[in-house]
């Protein structure tokens, strides 16, 4: 490491955040990502890293995507963030261009914020206006940001610490592919909305199971709770269609859209609502407010993130990196079938499954090493992220397979030793 | 209310949103071939044989649409064009193997063929549908994707046609983004296609300053120049039969091939009979005065007449005030001179065919190469004659690559009635600054890896029979767990056998943002663009 790097790191410790900064020297990832193009970071040293985590999809159409970074210069002879009291020009296109693409046809408002955790709250607290009801039905190791009722609904792993976990019954957490623990948490009538991430991705990916997903929302239906899609990190084309609740046959009541609507280019969120939701945009429009949530210039950027994803090139490009990506993962999966035994996948979500509780670290450490960028699930540590871009060039996604079959082989060794392998 | 898609910021026309778009359709471009190169020839060929089968029943629909939109050519013509870029193309390279790798036991040498990968092919307005097809199965041949930049000015038939054929190659099993076309092309947005790095290479056909520009791009480009064909009808040949030829070429699809005879020289024994004989095909034989208001007509200031391209006689005789039969087919000018002097010897993409005497064998050669001076150096010419000795004489005189002996030269230099290789792209080789002097066919999209032996004999060779690489085929489709009938990866569908395959990746999106590149070219544009290809076709 630079003496740079070094000094750097000791500032970042010093100024920043001490203890992330030193957790990930200990877990030996001593990354400062410095320049960035396309899916490729350069750390501060200029070791260069093909980024499978973006983010999870902020980055999806990769790092400083010329069209983004065009559109928001452009839009910066004319916008700022704009003034959110009053009617503007890009918060209403951007909302009229969600509707257009919206997982359900009743899905006309969009309500916005500065980041997805800020839209998670904005999403519960529309749910419990229209219902007039106060419990939040989640998944247990769901994750859906660290604003105040985001947080609630999330593992108490980060409420806690804070003393700012549930005390009053108000956030029910169940397990995920459980549809008689959801019937049981519902039955009473008395929940204003499930909050669902599609996949859940902090968790690792884990996948709804046949008939899950339209199940939870029939129950929904049932029991007049509310269906409320996070698609913040499964949105937007990564399951192969614009909104992966889609594919899984659920029309939600209300949506969070994040991170890759952003183009990780200028923050902004969204949640988009029904009309049988959005009562209090009526009665009381001035409810809620974020001086920066919808900032117009994000609102620019949103939709030209919108326009690239939903071209008919990109449907195609994610098919082909998902098929190939899984051809060659398969391969790898059968030359260490001890270690590495499962794969999740839908489109280019994708969570690598290993035989160990903390399997995933020392991959993503090797993966480092080698060259590859890709982060464990920190509420599931057996399991490694894997999120390609949209847009992954045949070039990088062969790159990411040769670089992974190394390291793959090398944490292998490192957790089982030379032990033979029985295959 | 409904949601409208609105741009408030219009950033379509910046040098990064055309790069991106053009980055994006060779980025799928890319994937399509890297996966297309794991089909064996079988499947390979069913491909092929399938987009031949889609562009022969539709022969007749895209050669009417083709005349309909451009105003050039003959509908029968082009039909018979169309047909032609189909099976016969196919046929004449069946037997061709792209993709086996050969062994040559002798020289122990194993050759295996490696696809060049992203193929951009500019096409004509002229001859629109039928390059495209040729191109098509072309890359098909060879697994290479392709991306057509069609001319503005047939830009509809062309979009149209390309994403037929898409569709049946991708119903046959080919990959999908296999075949894909600029819908809205734009010189700068075309210019993006042609530097990017992900292209392989470009075919460029079309006007001289597209084909300059391929070759400028900085990647590997195979491209043609203007014609020019001089025809010498020699004493010895058989005068009726070289009539009916000319005349079927030059009204063949209205002289738009660039193939087409454009000055017929012949010696002053024979004049009178020829002429008699072209009479009798249905050729109009000018006046002095007829001929000049025709150089008028054709030849402006600035160079070749745009509405006269592909216009038939009887249509350019009217709009010239020369009465004709109404039978006649083309226009025949006598002219004195030959050169920059005489405008009428330079091409005439229309049934306008110039006529100089001379009184020998050697003037005529002469003159011949005066003719390819002027343009089309490197492309056609054609012969009619008996004589082998004035057919060598004059064939390694003139400065073309192809001489077509008693056949139309339209159709005979295109490899429709001679047997050289069936071709829209017509190398011109070094006298015409072009890479390749032959008719372009799918040997040229292919390079090959050669395993080479240590000679010395005690170095003995493999055994490479049966060792070819590993055709592994389509792509499994991935899972998409927890969607009912996707969550565990699916077997290979065999190509041709399943409709499920073809429908897999066929969804459009949902709506349409906003496409900065599908931006409409202006007529004012289009028209300055043809007649400026035109010109510098044209000028020399
Ligand atoms: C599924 C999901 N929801 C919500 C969030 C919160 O988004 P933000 O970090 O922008 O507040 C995240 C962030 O990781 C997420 O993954």
């Amino acid at each position: 490491m630079s003496q740079s790097k070094l000094d750097f790191l000791e500032r970042s410790k010093e100024f920043w955040n001490p203890g992330k900064t030193q957790a990930w020297q200990d877990m030996g990832v001593d990354l400062v990502i410095d320049r960035r193009e396309g899916y490729h970071l350069y750390d501060m040293d200029g070791q260069r890293l093909i980024d499978v985590h973006l983010n999870g999809g902020t980055y999806n159409l990769g790092h400083r995507n010329p069209e983004l970074i065009e559109v928001l210069k452009a839009g910066m002879d004319r916008f700022d963030m704009g003034n959110h009291h009053f009617p503007a020009l890009a918060r209403t296109a951007l909302a009229e261009a969600l509707a257009a693409c919206a997982p359900a046809s009743d899905m006309k408002y969009t309500a916005y914020a500065s980041g997805g955790g800020e839209a998670i709250d904005i999403a519960l607290k529309t749910a419990r206006h229209a219902s007039q009801k106060k419990k939040i039905v989640s998944i247990a190791k769901a994750y859906h940001g660290h604003t105040g009722l985001a947080l609630k609904a999330g593992d108490d792993r980060f409420s806690k610490l804070f003393l700012s976990e549930d005390t009053s019954d108000e956030f029910i957490q169940i397990p995920f592919n459980d549809l008689n623990a959801m019937e049981d948490a519902l039955r009473r009538r008395d929940v204003a909305a499930v909050i669902m991430e599609t996949i859940p991705a902090t968790y690792g990916f884990p996948m709804p199971e046949e008939g899950y997903l339209p199940g939870v929302k029939k129950l929904c239906e049932r029991y007049d709770a509310f269906y409320i899609a996070d698609e913040v990190q499964t949105g937007l084309m990564r399951c192969g269609e614009m909104w992966a609740c889609e594919k899984y046959g659920v029309e939600p009541d209300i949506m969070v859209t994040g991170k890759g609507i952003s183009g990780g280019m200028y923050p902004i969120a969204c949640v988009l609502i029904s009309e049988k939701c959005g009562g209090w945009l009526k009665q009381d429009g001035f409810a809620h407010m974020s001086t920066m949530g919808g900032a117009e210039l994000g609102c620019l950027v949103a939709m030209k993130t919108l326009e690239i994803v939903q071209r008919p090139e990109v449907r195609s490009m994610v098919n082909f990196i998902s098929d190939y990506l899984r051809a060659g993962l398969d391969k790898i999966m059968a030359a260490y079938a001890d270690f590495f035994i499962g794969i999740r996948q839908h489109g280019v979500v994708m969570g690598l499954v290993f035989n160990h509780e903390e399997g995933a670290k020392p991959v993503m450490r090797h993966l480092y090493k080698n060259g590859v960028w890709a982060i464990f699930s920190t509420l599931d540590p057996r399991v490694l992220q894997f999120k390609p871009g949209l847009l992954l060039s045949q070039e990088d996604a062969e790159e990411i397979l040769r670089r992974l079959e190394i390291a793959v082989g090398l944490a292998r060794e490192e957790i089982m030793g030379n032990r033979r392998r029985s295959f | 209310m409904e949601p409208q898609v609105r741009n408030l910021v219009d950033i379509s026309t910046s040098p990064a949103a055309l790069r991106s778009c053009a980055d994006l359709v060779l980025g799928r471009a890319q994937w399509a071939t890297q996966v297309f190169q794991r089909y064996d020839r079988s499947a390979t060929m069913a491909i092929v044989d399938a987009v031949a089968q889609a562009i022969h029943d539709n022969a007749q629909k895209y050669a009417d649409w083709a005349v309909e939109e451009t105003g050039f050519g003959v509908p029968a013509d082009k039909k018979l064009k169309n047909e032609l870029s189909a099976f016969p193309l196919v046929d004449y390279y069946r037997d061709e193997d792209f993709i086996n790798p050969q062994i040559d036991i002798g020289r122990k040498i194993v050759k295996i063929p490696r696809p060049a990968g992203v193929i951009v092919a500019l096409t004509p307005a002229t001859n629109p549908i039928s390059t495209i097809n040729y191109k098509i199965i072309m890359a098909l041949m060879t697994r290479n994707a392709i991306v057509i930049s069609p001319h503005p000015a047939a830009r509809a038939c062309c979009v149209d046609a390309a994403e037929m054929l898409a569709r049946a190659a991708v119903s046959a099993g080919a990959p999908d983004g296999i075949i894909q076309i600029i819908e809205q092309p734009n010189i700068p947005l075309i210019e993006e296609f042609m530097k990017s790095p992900k292209t392989s290479l470009i075919l460029a056909t079309g006007g001289d300053a597209m084909v300059r520009a391929a070759y400028s791009s900085s990647n590997p480009a195979m491209g043609v120049g203007p014609g020019n064909a001089p025809v010498f009808v020699d004493s010895s040949a058989d005068i009726s039969k070289a009539a009916e030829r000319i005349v079927d070429s030059k009204s063949f699809d209205n002289s738009v091939l660039c193939t087409n005879e454009s000055v017929l020289v012949t010696l002053t024994q024979i004049d009178k009979q020829l002429r008699r004989a072209l009479e009798g095909y249905g050729a109009y034989i000018c006046s002095d005065e007829e001929t000049e208001v025709l150089r008028r007509f054709l030849f402006h200031a600035k160079g070749f007449n745009v509405e006269a391209v592909g216009r038939d006689a009887v249509w350019i005789a009217q709009e010239c005030g020369i009465r004709v039969p109404v039978k006649t087919r083309i226009l025949v000018t006598p002219i004195t001179q030959i050169g920059v002097e005489e405008r009428l010897s330079k091409e005439k993409l229309c049934p306008v065919l110039a006529y100089h005497v001379v009184p020998n064998r050697t003037q005529a050669i002469a003159q011949a190469r005066a003719i390819l001076r002027l343009t089309g150096a490197g492309h056609s010419a054609a012969i009619h004659a008996t004589d082998e000795r004035v057919i060598m004489e004059y064939a390694s005189t003139v400065e073309v690559y192809r001489v077509i002996v008693n056949a139309p030269s339209s159709q005979g230099s295109a490899g429709f009635q001679t047997n050289l290789a069936p071709a829209f792209t017509i190398g011109t080789g070094f006298f015409g600054r072009s890479s390749i002097g032959e008719n372009i066919g799918p040997q040229h999209l292919v390079h090959w890896t050669r395993i080479a032996y240590n000679k010395d004999p005690s170095e003995t060779f493999g055994h490479f029979e049966n060792l070819g690489p590993e055709f592994a085929g389509p792509l499994p489709q991935a899972p998409a767990d927890g969607v009912p009938g996707s969550s565990s990866p699916k077997t290979i569908v065999p190509p041709n056998s399943s409709s499920e395959f073809t429908g897999l990746k066929s969804s459009g999106p949902k709506s349409s943002g906003p496409k900065p590149y599908r931006e409409e070219f202006s007529r004012e544009e289009l028209r300055k663009l043809i007649a400026e290809e035109l010109r510098a076709a044209l000028k020399r």
